[in-house]
């Protein structure tokens, strides 16, 4: 049998998330989001994780800040297991992580000051003294590029998108977290304004030596900011390693699908006409054996009756697929 | 100058009263559309180009004021009255748009919807109609259309829905589609998919196509021309295999670096193009793009470059200093 996760780097993991399962009750049924899934984050790490909608991705970051208590599994976070933590030790352990959501505007309390919004986890954890709290948020909202005098009178609505997600981020840097889940921080904003919130994740990320999941749909974009890269289908991994070695040889016929579907900005590149028509699966049902077979044009009768475990194909690469590309 | 184009759109201008003042979605543009032929649109959001295609389709909101002439087809769509405007769109002219619930009633069945589409254009009758149906959601790539039709919008997924929604645009062989962001809302793969659909059934039928988008990398293999919009006005234009080989406009250039690159490092900052358009109530004197622009020098802020032909008549750009005259001092 093949060893069920990659070799632990869990010397250094500050995050190590251990066959996780998260399952869903929709009337007498159960959505079958994320099965089985193990990986590890180390400190200063920036861990991208890609795949389509509904394959469980925010399913995942939210089980691991435990916004979600998952049904199995565990989280470990610099060593201590969040699933089994409750009451005040749980809630000291949330300071330290954080959640940027895709839809900034959505996420800001509409009726709210932006000065207040910001301040909220330092109120939460129990900053008392206003002048101190004042002083805080003045500097997060500098470090994001807001100027703090002009914008923390007003209201959120009064913002565009690019600027309310500057806000989000101020919020979750507030209580010099080490760690922060970014759920598709950048999904709803334009080319330009996409490029200044990477950037300025980047520099945050520097700045204050954060570890990142960085979620997200858009490969390049994803390839952009992560060290590693995680490929994600119907609630289980793919393939997982160093975000060049990855594009540059998938190991899984879904990653090699995906990175083939990337538009590319130049017309000497003609669009691949090669995507396999037909949609995911349902997770209420998923497939017997490899969750992909229904798609994938290297399947054979193996897929269907034995489940593909993760295993190493390459140093640091790991590939869940009986008959990988490489 | 209509004379070759299926669709001509001369000097439109499209103003919106708001309570901060007038805002000039769509400033003076000039675009032609040849049959058969795809034209990509692209630019930042807000800058007008759904406004733009609401013009030509003569959907736009009531307090909307429009000038200028749309020609399609050889007629003037300002001067159509409504009921023949009504038969156009859906028959000749249909779109598609980002969110398919725009243009699909979610108490309807799937059915009901395409044969009401057909019969209101073609005279089919009820087996007729209900036969095409099913041919159209098969050429979409609908698995199991028989059972679809008596399936409603909710039931679908998001890929799905739109695939519907383009059946349905297709339904009465349009000459001209327009997909306003068709894929934006999608995955990668299922964006992937639909594009493929679009460009395959627009070759079968040789339908002229606008797409809309904000992703360059999405009109670069897909569309003949490209029009570049910047604050409501055209401000560069050129065959999708020029554009892309010799940019001059500024702001094209600055929109295809800020793309993060597949061949990259990971960790290379991007070229972010800094700051907001102008706030469309606030036009500028001078250049819309000069307070972003790295070129711009006093001129851009005094005085509106007006769209020139460089060196063919086919790639225009608006441009006191573009590009090329830059390359030296960037090496
Ligand atoms: N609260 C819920 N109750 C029931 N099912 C849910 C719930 N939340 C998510 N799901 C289902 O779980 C699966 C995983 O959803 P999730 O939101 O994690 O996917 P995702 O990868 O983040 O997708 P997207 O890219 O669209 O955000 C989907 O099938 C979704 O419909
Ligand atoms: N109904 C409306 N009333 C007043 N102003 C409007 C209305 N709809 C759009 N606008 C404004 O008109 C301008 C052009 O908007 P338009 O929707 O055409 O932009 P767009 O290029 O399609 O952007 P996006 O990429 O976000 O779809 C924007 O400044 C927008 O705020
Ligand atoms: S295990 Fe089989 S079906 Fe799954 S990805 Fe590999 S080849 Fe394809
Ligand atoms: S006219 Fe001036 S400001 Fe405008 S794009 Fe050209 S160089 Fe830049
Ligand atoms: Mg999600
Ligand atoms: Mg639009």
């Amino acid at each position: 049998m093949m060893p069920q996760s990659p070799p632990s780097i869990s010397s250094h993991a500050l995050l190590e998330v251990d066959n996780l399962v998260v399952e869903y009750p929709v009337g007498s049924r159960v959505v079958h989001a994320v099965s089985g899934v193990s990986l590890q984050i180390a400190r200063g790490e920036t861990l991208g994780l890609v795949g389509e909608s509904g394959c469980g991705k925010s399913t995942l970051g939210r089980a691991v800040l435990q916004l979600r208590r998952p049904t199995g599994g565990r989280v470990l976070f610099d060593g201590h297991d969040l699933t089994t933590m409750q009451g005040d030790a749980l809630r000291l352990m949330r300071r330290r992580v954080q959640l940027i959501f895709q839809d900034p505007i959505a996420s800001l309390n509409p009726r709210r000051k932006i000065g207040d919004i910001v301040a909220e986890p330092l109120v939460i954890a129990g900053v008392k003294d206003p002048d101190k709290r004042k002083q805080l948020v003045h500097e997060v909202l500098s470090a994001v590029g807001l100027d703090p005098t002009l914008v923390v009178g007003r209201l959120p609505h009064e913002f565009s998108g690019g600027q309310c997600q500057r806000i989000c981020i101020a919020r979750a840097l507030i209580l010099n977290p080490e760690f922060i889940v970014c759920d598709e921080p950048v999904s709803a904003l334009d080319v330009s304004i996409r490029a200044q919130i990477l950037n300025l994740l980047e520099e945050m990320k520097a700045r204050f030596g954060l570890t990142l999941l960085f979620i997200a749909h858009d490969l390049a974009v994803v390839k952009a900011v992560s060290d590693r890269v995680a490929v994600m289908y119907l609630g289980r991994l793919c393939e997982v390693g160093p975000s060049e070695q990855l594009f540059a040889r998938p190991a899984h016929p879904y990653t090699a699908l995906l990175i083939e579907a990337i538009p590319m900005p130049d017309p000497d590149v003609r669009p691949a006409e090669t995507v396999p028509v037909g949609e995911p699966p349902s997770p209420i049902a998923p497939p017997s054996g490899c969750r992909f077979r229904t798609r994938c044009p290297r399947a054979d009768q193996r897929c269907s009756d034995e489940v593909p475990e993760l295993r190493a194909v390459a140093p640091g690469q790991f590939v869940a697929c009986h008959h990988p590309l490489i | 100058m209509n004379g070759n184009y299926l669709l001509s759109v001369e000097d439109v201008v499209v103003d919106l009263p708001t309570p901060r003042g007038n805002l000039r979605a769509v400033d003076h543009v000039d675009l032609t559309v040849g049959a058969g032929r795809t034209l990509g649109i692209v630019g930042e959001s807000g800058c007008g180009k759904t406004m733009l295609s609401r013009a030509v389709l003569q959907l736009l909101p009531k307090k909307a004021k429009l000038s200028g002439r749309v020609m399609f087809d050889g007629q003037d769509l300002l001067q159509l009255p409504p009921e023949k405007l009504r038969k156009l769109r859906g028959r000749s002219l249909a779109v598609v748009f980002q969110d398919p619930m725009t243009s699909l009633n979610p108490v309807l069945t799937i059915g009901t919807q395409l044969i009401e589409t057909l019969q209101e254009h073609l005279e089919l009758d009820d087996a007729a109609a209900t036969r095409r149906s099913v041919e159209l959601l098969a050429a979409v790539g609908i698995p199991a259309p028989e059972q679809r039709l008596a399936q409603y919008p909710h039931q679908l997924s998001g890929g799905m829905r739109q695939r519907v929604a383009i059946a349905i645009a297709l339904s009465c062989e349009p000459k001209l589609l327009i997909a306003d962001e068709p894929t934006t809302a999608l995955d990668v793969t299922i964006q992937a998919q639909i594009l493929d659909l679009l460009a395959r059934e627009q070759r079968r039928r040789h339908m002229a196509m606008i797409i809309i988008t904000h992703d360059l990398g999405v009109v670069a293999g897909r569309t003949d021309e490209v029009a570049v919009m910047y604050a409501g006005r055209v401000v560069e234009r050129a065959p999708t295999p020029a554009l892309f080989k010799k940019m001059r406009m500024p702001y094209t250039e600055a929109l295809l670096a800020a793309l993060p690159k597949l061949d990259a490092a990971p960790h290379t900052p991007l070229p972010a193009i800094s700051g907001r358009p102008p706030d469309p109530t606030r036009p500028l004197k001078g250049c819309s793009f000069s307070p972003r622009c790295r070129y711009a020098v006093a001129r851009c802020q005094d005085e509106k470059p007006a769209l020139e032909a460089a060196e063919t008549k086919a790639h225009q750009f608006a441009c006191f200093h573009p590009i090329e005259a830059h390359a030296d001092a960037n090496a």
